[in-house]
């Protein structure tokens, strides 16, 4: 089974069409596999909080903390469901007519995905000048904490060794992975803009050399079905239920001081309010 | 290495004498598998090596696919009938005299003795980029080799394109949409019955496909609900040379009369879209009205709303325009 699509072109050369819808398929029951797996493993094991005792003595000596805390900002939140509808939107566009729901689907995918680009860049803008741009980032100086989380995780609730500060490390590994994936299908599908017609660029398959336009629709391709997995990741945590007080801040904005005392290290998140 | 001619690719061919047989045979191979009646489309894409298919099944032997006959309020066609049989059947020439002459002008006596009706409404595009085998859109690929400044589109669409501009290049095709036609479809032990509208699909729904069949469907007649039977109907078609030539543009109305006022009308054109181009606004219009010089230019410049010039096809929007005119005055002789 090829995995990437390839055609002879009149010049005789091969090139890269697509890859295999096959993939899209993997990367569906990939993720599902994954929540299904996910799950089981949940059922046996702990849910790591600090423990009470812990949580009652750390609210005790930090006085001073709000009854609610600020974990996503207005903005924030706004650009986080923006972005959301903006990828379910083109997901649904881009896999629907591919699993028989045919419909013209073009049009909405490449307006979803222009939203989705003028969310991403607000973000970046955001992120680099407003927020604390290095909380989202996993890097060399994490490997402590990537340690001791994966021994708590397999059980070894009191293991030493560093809290999460702002962002848990779940969330930054998935931050990493869609800031690939999504930079790569916005860059691709940006080029793509000129090989349909919007009303918004001139037409223009030749811009390219047809080596690079196959290269394109490949890696818009291979990151766009990536999404399918990661989406689906993203969507079951986010429903967990042990999750849900994150969700909600996502929803609200706040987090409550015990829930904000349980799950983070308050000294690598300081500055709340 | 140039592309080879004339040699048709190895293929199993099958040749049932029945529709079980056919159905049996097409749902085996699926995806892999060619149905062919006439064989005007098939013997082009084999014999250019472009499209090789493992199976090719031949309806020629299948007699119950053959003949028109008078069915439940209508008439009912089977796919394999010849256009020849068409163009000159008492019934089909009384009732649907237009749909007779959509069958007369397609090409040459020799080819409409062979093509079937079946085989001309799913016949493929006739994109010179797509029929020479070059990686477009429509062949599987990302690219449309016709939409572009530098591209030969003279032919090419004015209407609904998304991505591919190619059109639907059949004459019948209007005709049957104007008729209201039902499609009867097989697969397996199942059937379906779609209309005109939705057998013919354009390329924002499906970009490899002129029609809705699938794998392993066999078309096995067409109905013409007597709806717009003995009623005013027009065909016309303008091509480059009067004999053995695609449409450039064609239409095909139906118009139900009430002294001289038209109750309802059906009016479609092809060659201007990957699908027969309903004009539904025309049609709403024209209820109520004359068939008459005043109600045919307001309907010519409300045809043409929404078209769409590609870089040398702009000469069919006035040209659709004398057809809209031509056929609402119901006089082929008369232009301005
Ligand atoms: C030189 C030339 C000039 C032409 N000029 C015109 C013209 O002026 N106007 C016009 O309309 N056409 C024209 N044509 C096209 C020609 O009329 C059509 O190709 C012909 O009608 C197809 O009919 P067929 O029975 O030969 O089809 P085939 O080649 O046998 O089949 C065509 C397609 O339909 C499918 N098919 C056929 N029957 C069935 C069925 N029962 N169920 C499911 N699928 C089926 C086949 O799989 C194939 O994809 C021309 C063709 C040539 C070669
Ligand atoms: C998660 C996000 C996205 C996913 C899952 C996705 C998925 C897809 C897929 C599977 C295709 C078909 C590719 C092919 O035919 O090989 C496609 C086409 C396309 N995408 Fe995206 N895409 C995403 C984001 C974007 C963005 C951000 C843009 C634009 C800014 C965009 C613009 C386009 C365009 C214009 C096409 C049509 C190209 C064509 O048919 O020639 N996409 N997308
Ligand atoms: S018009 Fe359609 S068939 Fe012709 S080159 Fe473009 S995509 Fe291919």
């Amino acid at each position: 089974m090829d995995l990437l699509t390839t055609a002879r072109s009149p010049w005789g050369e091969s090139i890269f069409t697509h890859i295999s819808w096959s993939l899209f398929w993997a990367s569906l029951v990939g993720g599902l596999l994954f929540l299904l797996a996910h799950g089981g493993y949940m059922l046996f094991s702990q849910h790591r909080k600090r423990p009470s005792e812990e949580v009652d003595q750390l609210e005790r000596e930090r006085t001073g903390l709000p009854a609610h805390i600020t974990r996503h900002g207005f903005v924030a939140r706004a650009f986080h469901w923006v972005m959301a509808v903006s990828m379910l939107v083109l997901l649904f566009t881009a896999f629907l007519p591919i699993v028989g729901v045919r419909f013209a689907w073009v049009q909405w995918h490449w307006m979803a995905g222009l939203l989705l680009t003028a969310s991403v860049l607000f973000h970046i803008f955001h992120a680099t000048f407003v927020l604390d741009f290095w909380s989202i980032w996993v890097g060399p100086k994490d490997i402590p904490e990537i340690k001791a989380e994966v021994m708590r995780e397999m059980g070894r609730e009191d293991y030493p060794g560093p809290r999460p500060g702002k962002y848990p490390l779940g969330n930054r590994l998935y931050h990493l992975a869609v800031m690939v994936a999504g930079l790569t299908v916005i860059g691709t599908g940006i080029m793509m803009m000129w090989r349909v017609r919007t009303g918004l660029v001139e037409r223009n398959p030749y811009i390219f050399s047809d080596i690079t336009w196959g290269l394109t629709y490949v890696g818009h391709g291979l990151m766009g079905v990536g999404f399918v997995g990661l989406v689906i990741a993203h969507i079951y945590f986010a429903l967990r239920p042990e999750k849900l007080w994150i969700t909600k801040a996502m929803i609200f904005g706040t987090i409550t001081r015990r829930e904000y005392l349980e799950n983070h290290d308050p000294d690598r998140w300081k500055n709340v309010a | 290495m140039p592309p080879i001619r004339d040699v048709m690719p190895a293929f199993e061919l099958f040749q049932p004498t029945s529709v079980t047989d056919a159905l049996g045979v097409l749902s085996r191979h699926g995806a892999d598998a060619w149905p062919m009646a006439g064989g005007n489309d098939t013997f082009d894409w084999l014999k250019d090596r472009i499209k090789k298919p493992r199976v090719v099944v031949d309806l020629s032997m299948v007699n119950e696919l053959q003949g028109v006959k008078d069915a439940g309020g209508g008439l009912e066609i089977g796919s394999t009938t010849t256009l020849t049989t068409i163009a000159n059947h008492p019934m089909v020439k009384e009732r649907f005299p237009m749909l007779a002459q959509a069958a007369l002008l397609v090409a040459s006596p020799q080819i409409r003795n062979v093509s079937t009706l079946g085989g001309n409404v799913s016949q493929d595009a006739r994109c010179w980029y797509y029929r020479a085998g070059w990686p477009c859109y429509r062949a599987g690929g990302n690219i449309c080799y016709a939409d572009t400044p530098q591209a030969i589109n003279r032919e090419h669409a004015l209407f609904d394109a998304d991505r591919c501009v190619a059109v639907s290049p059949s004459d019948t095709a209007p005709a049957l949409v104007a008729l209201d036609a039902q499609f009867v479809i097989r697969n397996g032990d199942a059937e379906r019955v779609v209309s005109a509208e939705e057998f013919f699909v354009g390329p924002g729904i499906d970009i490899t496909k002129l029609t809705s069949l699938q794998p392993g469907d066999l078309l096995t007649a067409i109905r013409i609900p007597n709806t717009f039977a003995n009623k005013a109907n027009y065909f016309e078609k303008v091509r480059d040379r009067m004999v053995w030539d695609f449409a450039l543009v064609n239409i095909a109305a139906s118009f139900d009369m009430s002294g001289t006022s038209i109750n309802d009308a059906r009016m479609v054109v092809n060659g201007v879209s990957a699908t027969p181009y309903r004009l539904n606004s025309v049609e709403a219009f024209l209820r109520g009205k004359a068939r008459d010089k005043a109600t045919a230019d307001t309907a010519a410049g409300m045809a043409v709303e929404g078209a769409v010039p590609l870089a040398h096809n702009a000469y069919k929007i006035p040209l659709m325009k004398a057809l809209v005119k031509r056929a609402i005055r119901g006089d082929a002789a008369w232009t301005s």
